[in-house]
């Protein structure tokens, strides 16, 4: 997906024209479209939107979800916070790790991408985790990669 | 026919719902069975999911913890007319967790099809939107206050009084923002309301930009959310379709328009002035108040900013009075509060309550103790800045000030239990490290104050000079508390300083705690 024009992504952007309150949804389109940001994006929004490349920049780097490079085949995001601290996610990260994940760092490995996130809003059924979106509960590693192979497969 | 139901909601999709409801369809297809099945919202026995329900003469029966392979054994057995099983759970509205409840924000959601204008309508629903656009503005806002209900959200501020500021404040343009950035752990009434009856949360953000002369709605849900996006932007079509939003709500001359708009991955943007810059495309940086939102917000314009739940509250305050929705609670905890029991807990999802049920009762009798069978050690309410709070405080009566008195927090009503294996000096740390991770940066003591949190911390433990650094670390909480803008920074030590003061053992401590 990595074969785009500035013209195709200015086309994408044209309903946001000259706008510098567009500038959160501009990066979530392209990131939509693209599947991450590519560096040239921020000079088209910034241009688009009528603002400096600083402020593309500045929004770009404050939201966790906006990616530079460009996403693994599957990316599973496994909850960090306290509830599934509670429900024992501890184990689960460790075997995750393992296995050669570490969601701290969110490496790539053989087309998937382990990331750690604040809640998935499923509390009542940790660990929970989300794989290309889907939600998992009481995850254990058996569980996610039955998840990740019906999308590598 | 028989109508099945079989929820939609992202808890019950994480443990195979679709696959059940597919498995369902494909099977009665096969075998020629007319049978109709209804994805609608979860009953939030979360720990029964999938649960699925068959419509009988007798009302609707239960089949719990379903899988999809197990389909056929179950239709063998008759379970489409309501047969017994091992799963079989009876009448579900026979449950005590059910029935003990006190549905009113939660009446429909796991009864009703989410995406059904005729079931919600049948339902009560739009009823209290008719009677709002008979009232006048100022009426409208009397009935919310009277009601007693106080904002959701965190601060627990009276709606009325806000909505009453932004009414009477001129401008040629109002906002109505819904904060459904739903960040704290163990919190997700909001997620479950906007997949499961997502036309009361439209209904009620109309019926608040007709009482502060508002035509613009925007509600901002959280990225990690992309079902309810989903379920809520199929909802605002209907609801456009059917003239419910748009030029003249319900043929009332009055206009109110409704978008969503997605977060991107920011704790901090779930604190409402961080959300309006976010909601104008910009950092999420928190804003200095004064001015408040309701006189200066979107935009520089008077904006009502109100959570999920208390906006989902106000259909039914408009329907059937202020004085019905009063009725319940106690002191200035008025109306109902939806609870989220979260963590290690055996029944584990919502239950909706007056104000006033103990802490006890909730996690014990509805909640039936820990997941793992092991004691509970101690709850954090409130999410990832509420105080951690022990068996002493079982007594406790949930409600705003009750909660204060024992140093907690009511929230947006999450509990999250743990068990005796929780390490509370890790728990401790963390509330800092979260607090240095999501910070937005623009005061010293939470964006610094945090980091340097972790590393006392980790000397305390370490068994370090461990007198002077309680008393850094007890310093370092009282400047956050202070010295902070917002509540990021603010309340990060409530979590810290109730771990210490709980469990010292946890932290290695050998000296006496202060
Ligand atoms: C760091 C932080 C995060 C917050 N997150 C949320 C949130 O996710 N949802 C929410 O409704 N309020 C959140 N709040 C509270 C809001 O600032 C605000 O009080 C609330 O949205 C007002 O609506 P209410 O009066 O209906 O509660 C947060 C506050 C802080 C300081
Ligand atoms: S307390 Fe923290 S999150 Fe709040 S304004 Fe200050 S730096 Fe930002
Ligand atoms: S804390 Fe993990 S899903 Fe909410």
């Amino acid at each position: 997906m990595s074969n785009y024009s500035e013209e195709s992504i200015l086309n994408f952007l044209g309903p946001y024209k000259g706008d510098g309150s567009t500038i959160l949804r501009s990066l979530q389109l392209v990131q939509d479209l693209l599947g991450y940001v590519p560096d040239s994006a921020l000079d088209i929004i910034a241009k688009n939107s009528n603002v400096s490349r600083a402020e593309v920049y500045g929004v770009f780097t404050f939201y966790s979800d906006f990616r530079s490079t460009p996403p693994a085949k599957v990316v599973v995001k496994v909850c960090v916070a306290e509830a599934c601290q509670a429900s024992g996610n501890a184990s689960l990260i460790s075997e995750l790790h393992d296995k050669g994940y570490d969601i701290h760092k969110g490496n790539i490995k053989d087309d998937i991408q382990m990331e750690q996130t604040f809640c998935l809003g499923n509390c009542a059924l940790g660990p929970a985790a989300m794989v290309n979106g889907a939600p998992i509960g009481r995850a254990t590693c058996e569980r996610i990669f039955a998840a990740t192979s019906a999308v590598t497969a | 026919m028989t109508k099945v139901f079989v929820s939609m909601d992202s808890a019950a999709l994480s443990m195979g719902a679709n696959e059940v409801a597919q498995a369902i369809s494909d099977h009665a297809a096969k075998s020629g069975l007319d049978v109709t099945v209804v994805r609608n919202g979860s009953r939030g026995m979360l720990w029964l999911e999938p649960l699925v329900e068959v419509e009988t003469e007798a009302g609707r029966i239960g089949y719990a913890n379903v899988s999809a392979d197990q389909i056929s054994e179950l239709i063998a057995a008759g379970f489409l007319s309501g047969a017994p099983h091992d799963s079989c759970l009876g009448l579900v509205e026979e449950l005590d967790f059910l029935k003990n409840q006190t549905r009113i924000t939660f009446a429909r959601v796991g009864v009703t099809d989410p995406l059904s204008l005729v079931d919600y309508e049948s339902h009560g629903g739009l009823k209290g939107l008719r009677n709002a656009i008979a009232m006048t503005p100022a009426k409208i806002v009397a009935e919310v206050t009277e009601s007693g209900l106080r904002g959701r959200g965190g601060a627990g501020f009276p709606a009325g009084i806000k909505w009453n500021t932004v009414l009477n404040t001129e401008s040629d343009q109002k906002y109505i923002c819904c904060n459904a950035d739903e960040g704290d752990s163990g919190t997700f009434a909001d997620r479950m309301l906007m997949e499961g009856d997502p036309f009361t949360l439209i209904e009620g953000m109309i019926i608040a930009g007709i009482a502060v002369g508002a035509t613009e709605g925007l509600i901002y849900v959280r990225s990690e959310y992309p079902h309810a996006i989903d379920v809520l932007n199929q909802a605002i079509a209907i609801a456009k379709e059917h003239k419910i939003l748009g030029g003249s709500v319900l043929g009332s001359g009055l206009e109110f328009n409704l978008e969503v708009r997605i977060g991107a991955g920011s704790y901090v943007c779930g604190e409402e002035t961080a959300m309006l810059e976010s909601l104008e495309g910009k950092r999420g940086m928190v804003r200095a108040k004064p001015p408040i939102p309701a006189l200066v917000g979107l935009f520089g314009k008077p904006t009502v900013i109100n959570n999920v739940m208390t906006l989902a509250a106000v259909p039914m305050i408009l329907a059937d009075g202020a004085a019905s929705y009063q009725s319940f609670g106690v002191d200035r905890s008025r109306g109902t509060q939806v609870f989220q029991l979260a963590g290690n807990i055996l029944r584990g999802g919502i239950v909706e309550f007056p104000f006033g049920i103990t802490l006890g009762e909730l996690v014990n009798t509805v909640g039936g103790g820990t997941h793992s069978g092991r004691p509970i050690k101690t709850i954090q309410i409130g999410g990832p800045l509420g105080a951690y709070l022990g068996q002493e405080s079982f007594d406790v009566p949930m409600g705003y000030e009750s909660l204060a008195e024992v140093g907690g927090m009511l929230g947006h009503g999450g509990l999250v239990v743990f068990d005796d294996t929780a390490n509370m000096a890790k728990q401790a740390r963390f509330a800092m490290e979260f607090c240095a991770e999501e910070s937005c940066g623009k005061c010293t003591p939470c964006r610094i104050g945090s980091t340097r949190g972790v590393e006392v911390i980790d000397r305390i433990v370490a068994g370090e000079n461990q007198a002077m650094n309680l008393e850094l670390l007890e310093d370092l909480c009282e400047v956050m508390t202070d010295g902070s803008l917002c509540a990021m920074g603010g309340l990060t030590p409530l979590p810290v300083r109730s771990a210490l003061k709980l469990f010292p053992a946890d932290f290695g401590i050998k000296v006496e705690v202060k």
